[in-house]
């Protein structure tokens, strides 16, 4: 490593002084993360703020109409045995991604320890699980688009429900569509041994090594939590 | 120096995981149970911002990353606080224009209605229709 000549002098130091240490240290801003890490991070950063975007225009939307919101209780109610259960396909979604993040913090654990065939296993649980995910999605926006919610109306009331159903889910089941394929691309390289051997990526052309997995692991965390967010508020509230 | 890699004993995740599931459960109560005003809200936003902090603190590694890091992540939402005070007051602004412009379209009600603006009434036809029900 590069940076083991200049940091050998003396330890990194830790807090507030570690802050401005590394922010005027005239090398990299973000010790002790490889690159794809901290711009995965930065990745994340901006897809924050789309995510906020689209929440806060819920927000807006819902708070300046003058036309009773669609009771999301009622609207995303399922009917088992004769008995109306509210969110109750919500529920099992969560439970499922919550699920599937705690495989993915395991797979991430066992591939620092390089436990080649239970990191592939683990990935490709979370994989199943996300894809899973995506179906019931599918069913929601079916059995919502049979009852007559469009992006433009709905049954149950103000308009811009629709929209912002669409919208909000439509983005974030698109996010998880694309975890659950390069979960599966990683499932297929992790059981290969290209991150035991190096083997070079077929885009990058970089060398393959366990951290891509924790990379992978915070984009799939940040799948999680934004469905925390959109549970809360457009589910929930 | 340390190792760029993160490892933590497994007891953290797990006990994160059961923690995760059991806050999903509470939040679920809160609409189970149908309760409703300031107690329903403050209870979405506590168990929502413990999922969101756990998530992000011990599945995203962000307690044990390092200051620089934390504070470049975390500062810029400042900016999305902001936004959400200024669109909260905006959509004030709207709701109270609509009630004003939108509501039964009888004349004592537009006085301050610039010239032409009476035609906002026909355009919002959702709106009004949305009002039959």
């Amino acid at each position: 490593m590069s940076d083991t000549s200049t940091t050998s002098i003396k330890p990194l130091p830790d807090g507030m002084e570690g802050l401005t240490h590394d922010w005027a240290s005239d090398q990299r801003a973000f010790k002790g993360v490889p690159w794809g890490k901290a711009m995965m991070w930065i990745f994340l950063l901006s897809d924050t703020f789309i995510f906020s975007c689209f929440l806060i225009s819920y927000m807006t939307a819902r708070w300046s109409t003058v036309v009773p919101w669609p009771n999301s209780s009622e609207v995303f109610a399922l009917t088992v045995g004769g008995v109306s259960v509210p969110l109750l396909l919500i529920a099992i979604m969560t439970f499922i991604l919550i699920t599937s993040s705690g495989t993915m913090a395991m797979a991430v654990r066992s591939g620092y320890q390089k436990k080649r065939k239970q990191t592939a296993i683990l990935l490709l649980v979370t994989a199943i699980l996300g894809a899973s995910f995506v179906g019931m999605q599918a069913f929601e926006w079916t059995k919502l688009i049979s009852e007559g919610v469009r992006p433009w109306e709905n049954p149950f009331g103000a308009p811009q429900f629709g929209s912002v159903f669409f919208m909000v889910t439509g983005f974030h089941g698109f996010h998880v569509s694309i975890g659950v394929i390069f979960l599966f691309i990683n499932v297929k390289k992790v059981w290969r041994g290209d991150y035991d051997s190096g083997k070079r990526g077929f885009f990058t052309w970089q060398k393959g090594r366990y951290e891509i997995v924790e990379t992978l692991g915070l984009y799939w965390h940040f799948v999680d939590l934004v469905w925390v967010f959109i549970f809360a508020f457009f589910y929930l509230w | 120096m340390a190792t760029e890699g993160q490892e933590h004993p497994i007891s953290v995740y797990l006990k994160i995981w059961i923690l995760l599931f059991v806050l999903s459960i509470f939040s679920y109560m809160v609409d189970f149970y149908q309760l409703q005003g300031w107690l329903r809200w403050s209870l979405i936003l506590v168990f929502m911002f413990l999922k969101a902090g756990f998530i992000m603190a011990i599945f995203m590694h962000m307690v044990w990353e390092r200051m620089a890091l934390v504070v470049a992540l975390l500062s810029p939402m400042i900016a999305v606080l902001v936004f959400i005070a200024i669109m909260g007051y905006e959509s004030d602004y709207t709701q109270s224009a609509r009630d004003v412009f939108f509501d039964d379209g009888k004349p004592d009600k537009v006085w301050a209605v610039p010239h032409g603006a009476h035609k906002a009434e026909h355009h919002d036809g959702a709106h009004s229709a949305g009002e039959a029900h």
